[in-house]
């Protein structure tokens, strides 16, 4: 495994009273593509000012390959930003835009018109040398940002929300771009976005962010199948969050009826959280199922049927490719393995708290 | 549609009355002769040795003063920028305060400070130091300038300044700029409009002046300003009066075509 590249150590940030990084610990590795993601407002841009060495941490430190860099200067850092809102220079045309990382490395014309041509090419906007950025529309804005970091070859590169301004489309041919690159010049990626199927396609590491504290670390899949939290379920993807009861191992009572699941070492009638995807329900004849229900509301989505079931007065969420039209009795069904239990938290600032721990 | 019109008529009224009719008719008696014959004789008025002097001075002293203001304004201007919002409000009030005092007490103040029995030299004198005498002379006029026009420098540039995104600068610090380069390529440039509507607003006043000149430099330092002002006044020739002040309007239009010419050319390509 690759050794450790940038080590975030304690790391706590406040502005004024507001404590927007509470001694927040995380390590990326060389070649990595990881991200924050995370609620508005809940510290990414914080994180990536004081990686890029535009804010000090209050406390804590940042080392580089070992090296402690808390206190560089943000041009002597071997990194370059995509910031979130473009900061383009307006004065100076693309090409000088492109060129001015290149420039005061006193590259020579030869490489950096070359560089300008490749980097245009890359992102799809060949022929806009000679425009000015406020003339360009804010997705293409956006990608000259990424082509003005990327041509200085950094070894590693934030992105802050970096395709947030793209259309659909554009969007996923320039994650496609952005991996390919990563991958042919080797740079590490740390990357935020508050879009969780961004996060899950383009990364090896998702860091799920809240109020300043770091909620799971984990494979886009360990994020997705075991959310260590309500927070983490609610956010990615869409789930069905149901207050339980542990009964015993393996069985959890969920809205007074007992469900068979894999979850074990609770305490006897512990109260817990239960979290089961829209995806992983089954809909049966009503006598098959665990619980009874009546479909309530019913959606197209294109992949498959979004449906909302009523039982025992919860509305439960199921996507299913079988359509069930409203006002249908059905059951409900979990397989034990696609619950997933989770502890109770007593507050919000303890819940963002606990799972730091 | 209509009702929206007439909301400009009052502006109308007044720009009329007192902007177009008062030009038209310096036009009118600068290209006419007291029998009302057209004649180019009282633009030609400018090109006599004194008051070719009198003009060569009031440029070199608004030269001068716009170039002092510049090296006064800008620094403190990004001094400002970079103070939290309470503190660089109250400076700036304190240098937007001078400005609600009468332009002609601020001057008289400097008059009464310099003079040579003055405040500042009663003060030297009683400390046993060297006095200074220069009333009378154009550095009083210049100093005179300078502390009446600085505003109208700081404030302009203090507002483009402000308003500069500090993610750009992030981002040329970002690239591998460092300070100074990061000033040089992107926060100069970028604050150019702020500079040129300065030294617009510093330099028309100072060249036009007459009351700093007279206050301040006595009747021993002739400035353009003062050299039309006599003219309509002490010589109550309202022709050549009005031909003078036609070269000095056409003079400063020119310049400030050239540096709005300036300005559109240099945007990124000249630094
Ligand atoms: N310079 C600053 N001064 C004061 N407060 C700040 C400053 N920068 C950020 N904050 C506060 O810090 C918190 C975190 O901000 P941050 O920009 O890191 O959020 P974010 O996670 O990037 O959100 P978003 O997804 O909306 O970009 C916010 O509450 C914000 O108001
Ligand atoms: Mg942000």
């Amino acid at each position: 495994m690759p050794n450790k590249l940038i080590d975030i150590k304690n790391i706590s940030k406040s502005f004024d009273d507001n404590l927007v990084l509470d001694d927040l610990n995380l390590y990326i590795r060389e070649n990595e593509f990881l991200t924050l993601l995370g609620p508005s407002g809940c510290g990414k841009t914080t994180l990536l000012r004081i990686l890029g060495g535009f804010e000090k941490p209050d406390q804590g430190r940042i080392l580089f390959q070992g090296k402690d860099i808390t206190d560089l200067a943000p041009n002597k850092r071997q990194l370059n930003t995509v910031f979130q809102k473009y900061a383009l220079f307006t004065h100076m045309t693309i090409a000088e835009n492109i060129a001015f990382g290149l420039k005061i490395k006193k590259k020579s014309k030869s490489y950096i018109q070359d560089k300008i041509r490749y980097a245009l090419k890359l992102v799809n906007l060949d022929g806009f040398e000679n425009r000015y950025p406020d003339s360009l529309s804010g997705g293409q804005q956006q990608r000259i940002a990424i082509a003005r970091a990327i041509v200085n070859e950094p070894k590693v590169l934030l992105l802050d929300e970096p395709l947030g301004a793209l259309d659909l489309k554009l969007r996923q041919d320039m994650q496609y771009e952005l991996i390919r690159l990563k991958n042919e010049l080797g740079i590490t990626f740390i990357y935020v976005t508050h879009d969780q199927e961004e996060a899950l396609t383009m990364s090896d590491t998702i860091v799920v962010m809240n109020q300043g504290y770091i909620q799971q670390i984990g494979t886009p899949e360990d994020i997705y199948n075991e959310p260590q939290n309500a927070f983490v379920a609610d956010f990615i993807g869409e789930s069905n969050i149901l207050p339980a009861i542990m009964v015993q191992d393996k069985l959890v009572q969920i809205l007074g009826t007992n469900f068979p699941c894999v979850d074990t070492g609770f305490g006897k009638n512990e109260p817990v959280d239960a979290v089961i995807r829209p995806e992983d329900i089954d809909l049966v004849k009503p006598e098959d199922g665990i619980m009874e229900g009546v479909v309530t509301h019913l959606i197209f989505k294109g992949v498959h049927y979004e449906m909302e079931v009523t039982a025992h007065n919860f509305e439960w969420l199921v996507h299913s490719t079988d359509m069930f039209p409203v006002g249908t009795k059905v059951g409900i069904k979990v397989d034990p393995f696609d619950i997933q239990i989770m502890k109770k938290p007593e507050s919000e600032d303890e819940e963002a708290a606990a799972a730091d721990e | 549609m209509n009702k929206r019109k007439l909301l400009a008529g009052p502006y109308l009224f007044w720009s009329v009355s007192f902007i177009i009719i008062p030009l038209f008719m310096v036009i009118y008696y600068g290209l006419t002769n007291d029998n009302g014959d057209f004649t180019l004789k009282n633009l030609a008025a400018m090109a006599t040795p004194e008051n070719l002097k009198a003009l060569g001075l009031s440029l070199l002293l608004s030269v001068i003063s716009t170039t002092v203001c510049l090296l006064l304004a800008y620094p403190l201007a990004m001094i400002l920028t970079n103070m939290k919002v309470g503190k660089s409000s109250f400076i700036v009030l304190m240098f937007i305060l001078p400005m609600w005092v009468n332009f002609l007490l601020r001057t008289l103040a400097w008059q009464n400070l310099l003079e040579n029995n003055g405040v500042i030299n009663t003060l030297l004198r009683f400390l046993n130091l060297p006095t200074i005498d220069i009333i009378n002379t154009p550095y009083a006029i210049v100093l005179g300038m300078v502390y009446d026009f600085l505003p109208f420098m700081v404030l302009p540039i203090y507002n483009v300044l402000s308003k500069i995104d500090q993610n750009v600068i992030s981002a040329a610090r970002d690239l591998g700029a460092n300070s100074f380069q990061t000033f040089l390529k992107i926060i100069f440039p970028l604050s150019l409009p702020g500079v040129i509507s300065g030294i617009t607003m510093v330099f028309v006043p100072s060249l036009t002046t007459f009351v700093i000149s007279d206050l301040l430099g006595g009747s021993k330092v002739l400035l353009i300003g003062n050299v039309i002002d006599q003219t309509f006044t002490q010589g109550s020739d309202w022709h050549t009066g009005s031909g003078l002040s036609l070269v000095l309007t056409i003079f400063i239009v020119a310049s400030m075509i050239l540096v709005a010419k300036y300005d559109k050319e240099g945007k990124g390509a000249a630094f």
